[in-house]
């Protein structure tokens, strides 16, 4: 059971969205974001909101995948808009006691929500549409300028690919040591939370043991296998950008430049 | 092909301020000569320095004392560490813990990457791979699907990728069931007999290494035996002094033997037993 959890949450399926190149997708997405916060005016949001409904539409992803991502920070998102809402200062629309709400406060909490709602609506679609493996390749390739700063970035790209690996693997291994120590009287279900945690510690020493083992195993395989860092390495599947891929930038950029024009217009 | 002079190794076990207490001499002078296309098996059991000699042979470890030689490469020398990596594969005992790809082609293809292969190449090498060990079609599974006989064809896959000379095999079949324990056996018979790759099995399971061209016994990080698996098994004695066992049917051979009947020496397989017993192949189960 362990063994078919999905990492991130790809949505398998076909679609100009999922055969676009991952540096295409990371980096729209970055643009996007940027957009977000450029764009104040209410034509603004509509023509992010326009451009992600199109997205959306173009993903081949179900509607509730991508609203299933706004669940954990929906708590996040009542606070910012309760906040924004209460405390700032203007006209006055209701007063209650001290606190009034304010026609800015209406306004800006208003924005705040929106905004906060496209950029995770955004960045689901991206790893929907990913697979973690095109993500660490992206970004490895995306990074790479950095590497004139001395930025280790295909180790970190490595070290993420290998998490990725392993995350599934140390999984199953902490439901077996978990069963191992119930069967041997463990108790992990009942007590406060502190108590609950200390009798995670018989859990989580063999865990780490093992995590440290297979670390030094997987180093010397990885040796026996010429592995010698990123200098010198080819790749069995190169990132190539297609006609879709530049078509995309353009796109992107279009709704970049159009976001600009808005904002500076004060439309 | 491979050739081990005067080979010892020694580990220091420090104390917590990192003194030396203790030298353990995981090999003491061992001489090994194994020609190219052999089929070796290296036996003993836990703590016999077998692991560290496959080690040696791949240069993850190197001597302390004597020298190692790959194909007239000294492994000490650091100009030709890579090539002695490519030249001699190595293949391990935990299937999860050498499969560094999360798609089983990818993990193929990740030696032939470090040896900077140019694309194209990589594909045809990986298909090439993952046919002959059987695996093709399961080219695009995630390794955490496949069984643990799978995942070690894969491993042996991704050195076959790298077009090895020889293969090492650190007690591949240790973590497998009777199933997947055949499976590894059978792939790596094959690749010895069809692709001509020279293979040094390490295991403690005797019914492997009846299959090998040589027998190496080591004990304590000495080789004590050797010889063809038939010379080496019928000395039923001297293994089980050194707390090894013989294939069973070898066993009931000897013990047939010291009850009075003639028998020849070191019988393998029921087949050779049923044949010198007079019995036909197919019944000789009885």
């Amino acid at each position: 059971m362990l063994k078919d959890i999905t990492l991130g949450q790809y949505y398998q399926t076909d679609s100009v969205l999922h055969r676009l190149d991952p540096r295409v997708k990371l980096i729209g997405t970055f643009v996007f974001i940027i957009a977000l916060f450029i764009v104040n005016t209410p034509a603004g949001y509509l023509l992010c909101a326009v451009f992600l409904a199109a997205m959306i539409k173009l993903s081949r992803v179900p509607l509730r995948y991508i609203l299933g991502g706004m669940k954990p920070v929906l708590f996040l998102l009542a606070i910012t808009v309760f906040f924004n809402l209460l405390f700032t200062p203007g006209t006055p629309l209701v007063s209650v006691w001290r606190i009034s709400i304010t026609r800015e406060g209406v306004s800006f909490a208003v924005k705040m929500a929106a905004r906060l709602c496209f950029l995770i609506t955004g960045t689901t679609l991206m790893t929907l549409t990913t697979t973690p493996n095109q993500l660490t390749d992206a970004l490895e390739a995306v990074l790479r300028p950095l590497k004139a700063l001395h930025v280790p970035v295909h180790e970190i790209a490595m070290m993420m690919s290998i998490a990725l690996r392993f995350i599934p693997i140390l999984m199953e291994e902490t439901d077996k040591i978990m069963k191992a120590q119930m069967a041997r009287g463990a108790d992990f279900e009942t007590g406060n939370v502190i108590r609950r945690a200390k009798n995670m510690v018989p859990i989580l020493v063999p865990l780490f043991i093992s995590a440290f083992r297979r670390a030094n195993d997987l180093a010397m395989a990885m040796e026996a296998r010429c592995y010698r860092g990123g200098e010198g390495r080819t790749r069995m599947k190169p990132l190539v950008y297609g006609r879709a891929d530049y078509t995309a930038y353009s796109v992107i950029a279009a709704v970049f430049a159009c976001c600009v024009l808005i904002r500076a217009a004060g439309i | 092909m491979i050739l081990a002079k005067k080979l010892s190794h020694n580990f220091n076990k420090r104390d917590d301020d990192g003194n030396v207490v203790e030298v353990i001499h995981a090999l003491k002078d061992v001489d090994l000569e194994v020609r190219a296309g052999e089929f070796i098996a290296v036996l003993g059991h836990n703590g016999s320095g077998k692991s560290t000699l496959a080690k040696h042979i791949n240069a993850l470890l190197f001597p302390s004392d004597g020298e190692v030689v790959i194909d007239g490469m000294d492994t000490r020398d650091a100009a030709s560490l890579w090539k002695i990596r490519q030249e001699a594969g190595m293949v391990f005992q935990n299937p999860d813990n050498q499969i560094i790809g999360q798609v089983v082609e990818e993990d193929v293809g990740f030696g032939p990457e470090n040896m900077g292969v140019p694309t194209p190449e990589i594909w045809e090498r990986v298909e090439e791979s993952l046919r002959i060990v059987g695996m093709l079609e399961h080219r695009k599974k995630s390794p955490n699907h496949l069984s643990g006989g799978q995942k070690q064809r894969v491993s042996i896959a991704g050195v076959i990728a790298m077009h090895p000379r020889c293969i090492i095999m650190d007690e591949p079949t240790a973590m497998l069931d009777p199933g997947g324990r055949k499976e590894v056996i059978r792939a790596a018979r094959a690749l010895n007999q069809v692709e001509g790759i020279t293979i040094i099995l390490i295991t403690h399971y005797m019914d492997e290494a009846i299959y090998a061209d040589r027998v190496f016994v080591m004990d304590g990080g000495e080789v004590r035996m050797s010889g063809t698996p038939r010379e080496v098994f019928s000395r039923v004695k001297e293994m089980k002094a050194l707390h090894l066992d013989v294939p069973q049917v070898t066993l009931l051979a000897d013990e047939l033997k010291k009850r009075g009947l003639s028998l020849p020496d070191g019988i393998l397989t029921d087949q050779e037993l049923a044949a010198a017993l007079g019995l036909e192949a197919g019944a000789g189960k009885a």
